[in-house]
């Protein structure tokens, strides 16, 4: 029943679209990581206001599946009179999202380093600016490093969601072949062993960072 | 407003079938992640390897690709499910291995020193798992199960993607028939935040009772 041949065949389509699964997700990491910034920023922040802003942001985008927020964007894009590619929506949506976990990401770092670390800083005389450049933020990147890389093999198998979208990434891809070739199992399989050989590669890249990091 | 007389009823099968998938595949897949954690503390290195593979081979793809191996390849090997037990089943595979990892840990939490103790007052080694493992270990684990429990619902929606008929297939169909997709969708994205932010108070009052016989640490 099982085809090797058509599974094996099956790597190269499904391959090559990967670069969009890749690109969702890189680049939706990227842009988390500045959208999750300026969200930690204002978690952190004195003003009240501020700060139920970003609980706001955290919540919702943390309680509401991805599909659903996905089509969300999707559909309410036109209707305010934005046309864009589906590919920025996609793209926009999975930074979204992922900049509500990365926001919470850092803020754990920074909340983990010890206090005394950013008196002492301010006691001999540092500025807060450079308590936070020289101090804080080395120690909580090096700190939230392996956690940024797990959220990125989330986002990997969640860019497989963009494929509702019509995104051609290694999901779609392998929808297509598989109704073309009529060997959904094979299909199906390969496409799981190319994300998992995308994740093992990440994990092993985390498992390294985290060594690096250990002081 | 308007559509609530005619697609009430319908919307409202699709959030029974949603609570059921999300209900069955947690407990399901919880119940398989004990099984799997266990077996990996008791069941020695020919056991634990294979499914250390996978765990790893679950964790690391998606969700919609599992479903549609099962749902599309199944049956090319025999494995002939209608849409709900095949979204079901999905869930309870998908999940038990974060549930395993979850236990696992728990397990490891648990002080040696309790175990060995006991084993000194001549417990057997299954009464030790019932009485000692599992009820200190469900006290660790639990934030954690409550916090995977969560996500899970939010995974419910993927079953749409293979006719499930839960509350997102309905909400699709809603839209598709009125063309009303913000709509559907924004209300789909109220619904479950606020079944999140249920569950998630569920699960802190859930804690907080089953830590009640704890010392509060400050």
């Amino acid at each position: 029943m099982f085809s090797i041949p058509v599974f094996f065949d099956s790597f190269a389509p499904l391959a090559w679209a990967a670069r969009y699964t890749l690109l969702v997700s890189g680049l939706g990491i990227a842009l988390g990581l500045v959208i999750g910034a300026v969200v930690c920023i204002l978690a952190l922040s004195r003003s009240r206001p501020l700060r139920f802003i970003a609980a706001l942001w955290v919540s919702y985008l943390r309680g509401v599946p991805m599909l659903v927020q996905l089509l969300v964007v999707f559909f309410l894009l036109p209707v305010i009179g934005i046309n864009v590619p589906a590919i920025v929506a996609a793209v926009g949506t999975t930074a979204i999202v992922a900049s509500a976990y990365i926001s919470e990401i850092w803020r754990g770092a920074i909340n983990a380093l010890p206090r005394g670390q950013a008196e002492a800083a301010v006691a001999i005389g540092m500025r807060p600016a450079h308590v936070w450049r020289r101090v804080i933020l080395p120690q909580a990147v090096a700190l939230s490093l392996p956690q940024l890389v797990n959220e990125l093999i989330l986002l990997v198998k969640a860019s497989s969601l963009v494929s509702v979208v019509g995104i051609m990434e290694i999901t779609r891809a392998s929808q297509a072949q598989a109704a073309t070739t009529f060997r959904p199992l094979e299909v199906y399989l390969a496409a799981a062993c190319l994300y998992l050989a995308i994740n093992l590669v990440l994990a092993a890249l985390g498992r390294w960072l985290e060594y690096r990091m250990a002081v | 407003m308007d559509l609530i007389p005619t697609y009430g009823p319908m919307l409202l099968r699709g959030f029974g079938m949603t609570v059921l998938c999300w209900v069955l595949g947690t407990v399901f897949g919880m119940a398989l992640g004990l099984l799997i954690a266990l077996v990996q503390r008791y069941g020695g290195a020919v056991l634990r390897w294979p499914l250390q593979v996978y765990i790893e081979v679950i964790r690391g793809t998606p969700f919609l690709v599992q479903l549609f191996l099962l749902y599309y390849g199944g049956p090319m090997i025999g494995i002939r499910l209608d849409a709900l037990p095949a979204g079901i089943l999905g869930l309870t595979i998908y999940g038990s291995p974060y549930f395993a990892e979850i236990f696992r840990g728990a397990f490891r939490a648990v002080p040696p020193g309790q175990i060995e103790a006991a084993r000194a007052i001549g417990m057997a080694e299954h009464v030790i798992v019932r009485r000692v493992l599992l009820p200190v270990g469900l006290v660790s684990a639990l934030p954690a199960l409550v916090n995977f429990a969560i996500i899970l619902t939010k995974e419910t929606v993927i079953l749409s993607i293979i006719t499930v008929p839960e509350l997102m297939y309905q909400t699709q169909r809603m839209s598709t028939e009125t063309f009303r997709y913000l709509e559907a969708n924004l209300a789909l994205a109220l619904f479950f935040w606020g079944l999140v932010e249920v569950i998630s108070r569920v699960g802190r009052r859930l804690e907080a009772r089953i830590t009640r016989h704890l010392v509060e640490r400050t």
